[in-house]
């Protein structure tokens, strides 16, 4: 069987799966039932320094967005940082600890950017004996008025000085939680390595406003009339969370930095691909929001499954497979020509194919009528292996893209393929080419 | 009333008032609304949907069914009732596993289709129980139109002739308005009275005058009802039933299945309905088994259905076989009547068995008895033409293109009584509805 046991940045856990800092974070009770169910470490909810307790909304906290059958796909929340006192986090923080020594406990921790904040509050939390922290740089809502969370996220030399100020001041590592709100992800992940950060984790949530009330005209979640935006989360931002993972680990200047993943992990094949991807762990939360931490005991038999059957014998054997195979558009080989495929045999006549190639594609899907069956063929004079007939096809493996073996003619172009590497770097329309070899 | 549960020949009281509430509810229930979103969410929305094409009057199901999915099932319903004027009827009664759902791609994915039929219910009945009518006339064009028979042909004909702007006249020989609706069809598909109340909210649409207690033949001739009117569409279903032409057919306890579920559609206090302790029902249709399930429902003991062909010749589809089946009907096929037996009134019947051979149906010379003190004859109606002298008949049926025309200007028919046509709700809608356009067309051009 194969060995999930983390080791991340030194802190060890009996698997990669950890909860991230959130509500189900927030208190012994919910930690203790996360590990009684098998989740391999939490990152504790940010607390924030001493003083009166944080205060929230009375009203709803969460918006949602829907796919079918009422699936959450994006979750949406606008609550802050820890509103229980320092001192009781701290107690609990260190009980769990205690009673838990195999798991993986790391405090989030979110202060205003003075140092002596800083040093403050890790020497409290080393008292715990937690294994390290997290630097919420991240929450889009609230804090972030208060030049907190992803105000410090988005401006990298804050990043850079407050790593700093904690790498100087405790023993722990420190993880920085970086926000997505910003355009160029590799500028503060860049920061944080400057500031001598242990790793980065990401992403934190994203900037939304999930609906609209058109009764009463006010965004979702709406307190007394009016909303705010909120961070969101969830399988919808599992895509962004993946190219900004990706992004960092192929940056030169980032390259090798831990990572821990974040960002609508709901499966075990959903951790692998950000593992794939360069992720040393994963940090889950909307997918035990929606259902509960027993989740986890899929993801720990899914992935240790696939590890068999594809022979890696530990994380280390997967973690960064795909980092080389993630390049720029131009170095995309233009001689990899396929065309889509119809398997009639499973085919259930919806005609979806047709409707999204005839109605905004290239025209490519023939659809005529044998025997009182509906027939779709693809027309490979017109196909563009655009794959939208395979993403709207409702069932699985119906149709298929196949590549032209070399030597072929495609019937598009009419030129004959071939199986050398050619790509926009030395396309004859490219005016900045550069010269075959 | 228990005494009355086992008492030989046709008697009244076999089942309490508790059970008979019990018995005749709602075949399939009506979906709530979290029931309509799971169901609507199974739609693919397909393209040049098979389910469309196979929906007698053209539904465009993809489009309601997104319509509900979207949480506006009154748009939904305004879908459904551009096309089919009787669609909450139609999401009763239409026998959607031989329609639009044997037609779903989810049949063919997972022989589970999407529950069509339910959802036009669920948009239908939201519609409706806002009590408003969702079209308005056209201006009036003076023309006046006779539409004989308040069926569904009928009915679907004179709403769309009422939309365009024509003034109608429903004439209809029973009392109340309806057709097959309101007489025939077993009563757990259409409750609560739906057939009236849909008719009601039907006329909502205004321009239509509804005669009943007319009939053609009796109080108003085809001749004069041409000569008074611009045009006369003919919706008169089947009023003769086929004869059980064997010994002893006309014994007391014999009747028409028609007869009887007509009776019991009517029927105000169920369990003061009468019904033989073992009914033999004959036939293979859709009335057979109405007739059958519903006598099983009254608290009939034993009851069977005969019919003379096999199982997959039977125009009940498997489904309504099975729900037969269910109901603890049994089922006999291959074997024909050969007469009816008793003394005074029906006691038995006795069959003979068939083979279905290249000479057509022959008798094996084989028979069987089963006990009966009731036997209802569901082996098919036929068109009474006696009125119609002068139209041209195909078969039995009374001859029309694909318009609806009749062999005599001015004169369209549709429904049951027409040639061509599968007997079935829906279709008299679609023919009824496709008539009115064809008259609509020849009244503006003159």
């Amino acid at each position: 069987m194969a060995d999930i046991r983390g080791n991340f940045v030194g802190i060890k856990s009996p698997n990669p799966f950890w909860l991230a800092s959130a509500p189900p974070t927030d208190k012994e009770y919910n930690v203790r039932r996360a590990f009684e169910a098998g989740w391999g470490g939490v990152v504790w909810k940010t607390l924030g320094a001493e003083g009166p307790p944080i205060v929230n909304v009375n009203g709803p906290r969460y918006g949602v967005v829907y796919g079918a059958d009422r699936r959450v796909l994006g979750l949406n929340n606008i609550e802050l940082i820890t509103d229980r006192p320092l001192e009781v986090n701290l107690r609990e923080i260190k009980a769990v600890k205690r009673d838990y020594p195999d798991r993986a406990l790391v405090v989030s921790l979110m202060v205003p950017c003075e140092e002596q904040a800083w040093k403050d509050i890790l020497a409290r939390v080393e008292e715990t004996g937690a294994d390290g922290v997290e630097l919420n740089f991240g929450c889009p809502h609230g804090m972030s008025e208060r030049g907190m969370g992803s105000a410090v996220g988005q401006v990298p030399d804050y990043i850079e000085m407050v790593t700093r100020w904690c790498k100087a001041n405790s023993r722990m590592p420190v993880i920085v939680k970086l926000t997505p709100n910003i355009t160029d992800i590799r500028y503060p992940a860049r920061a944080a390595a400057k500031g001598g950060a242990d790793a980065v984790s990401l992403i934190n949530t994203v900037s939304s406003i999930t609906s609209v009330d058109l009764d009463n005209f006010s965004p979702e979640p709406t307190i007394d009339g009016k909303g705010s935006h909120g961070g969101y989360c969830g399988p919808a931002v599992k895509p962004i969370a993946l190219n900004m993972v990706a992004e960092i680990a192929r940056d030169p200047e980032t390259a090798g930095l831990p990572i821990s993943g974040i960002g609508g992990i709901t499966t075990w094949r959903d951790a692998a691909e950000f593992m794939a991807l360069g992720c040393g762990n994963v940090q889950v939360c909307t997918a035990a929001m929606t259902y509960g931490f027993k989740v986890v005991q899929e993801m720990i038999s899914g992935l240790k499954l696939w590890m068999d059957d594809k022979g890696h014998p530990d994380l280390g054997a997967f973690r960064g497979r795909a980092v080389p195979n993630v390049t720029d558009w131009q170095y995309l080989n233009l001689n990899y020509v396929t065309k889509a495929r119809i398997d009639p045999g499973k085919c259930i006549e919806c005609g979806r194919c047709f409707a999204a190639c005839e109605d905004t594609s290239h025209q490519a899907i023939a659809m005529r009528v044998e025997a009182g069956q509906r027939r779709f063929e693809v027309i490979d004079e017109e196909c563009v292996a655009c794959n939208l007939c395979v993403d709207v096809c409702p069932v699985e493996g119906c149709i298929t893209m196949e590549r032209l073996s070399a030597g072929s003619i495609d019937p598009r172009t009419g030129q004959v393929v071939s199986d050398d590497h050619a790509d926009w770097t030395t396309h004859p329309n490219n005016p900045g080419r550069v010269a075959a070899e | 009333m228990d005494g009355a549960r086992h008492q030989a020949g046709i008697a009244a009281g076999r089942i309490s008032a508790e059970e008979a509430a019990q018995n005749f509810a709602d075949l399939h229930p009506p979906l709530d609304g979290h029931e309509a979103a799971v169901a609507a969410d199974r739609c693919y929305f397909c393209h040049d949907a098979p389910c469309v094409a196979a929906c007698p009057t053209g539904i465009d199901i993809p489009l309601f069914i997104r319509q509900i999915a979207t949480g506006q099932p009154r748009a939904a319903a305004q879908t459904i009732f551009e096309s089919n004027i009787l669609g909450g009827m139609c999401a009763r009664v239409c026998p959607t596993e031989t329609l639009c759902e044997e037609a779903c791609v989810r049949m063919t994915a997972e022989e589970k289709p999407v529950e069509i039929g339910r959802l036009q219910r669920y948009a239908t009945d939201a519609q409706m129980a806002t009590g408003r009518h969702p079209f308005t006339r056209a201006a009036q064009t003076g023309k006046r139109v006779a539409v004989v028979g308040a069926g569904p042909a009928g009915l679907a004909c004179a709403h769309r002739l009422a939309m365009h702007g024509h003034d109608v006249v429903v004439m209809d020989a029973r009392p109340k308005g309806g057709g097959l609706n309101e007489y025939g069809i077993a009563a757990y598909k259409t409750t609560g009275g739906f057939a009236q109340a849909e008719l009601d909210w039907l006329l909502q649409i205004g321009g239509i005058e509804l005669r009943t207690g007319t009939a053609l033949g009796r109080e108003v001739t085809l001749d004069a009802l041409e000569a008074d009117h611009d045009a006369v569409f003919l919706g008169i279903g089947l009023g003769a039933v086929n004869a059980l032409a064997c010994e002893g057919g006309d014994l007391p306890g014999v009747e028409d299945a028609v007869d009887f579920i007509a009776r019991l559609r009517q029927a105000e206090d169920l369990p003061t309905l009468p019904v033989g302790r073992r009914v033999v029902v004959i036939g293979g249709g859709m009335t057979a088994v109405d007739a059958a399930v519903q006598s099983r429902l009254l608290g009939a003991e034993e009851v069977t259905i005969v019919y003379r062909r096999a199982k997959a010749a039977m125009s009940a589809s498997l489904y309504e076989q099975d729900l037969a089946a269910a109901r603890g009907v049994g089922l006999r096929y291959n074997a024909r009547p050969v007469r009816v037996i008793g003394t005074g009134r029906a006691e038995a019947v006795e069959f003979e068995y068939t083979v279905d051979g290249p000479d057509g149906l022959t008798g094996t010379g084989e028979t069987f008895r089963l006990a009966a003190d009731q036997v209802l004859r569901a082996i098919g109606q036929a068109l009474e033409t006696g009125p119609l002298a002068g139209l041209e008949l195909d078969g039995r049926k009374i001859a029309v293109d694909a318009e609806g025309r009749t062999s005599r200007a001015g004169v369209w028919a549709g429904g049951d009584c027409t040639a061509g046509g599968d007997d079935l709700t829906v279709t008299a809608v679609a023919q009824g509805r496709d008539a009115a356009e064809s008259i609509h067309r020849a009244l503006m051009e003159g």
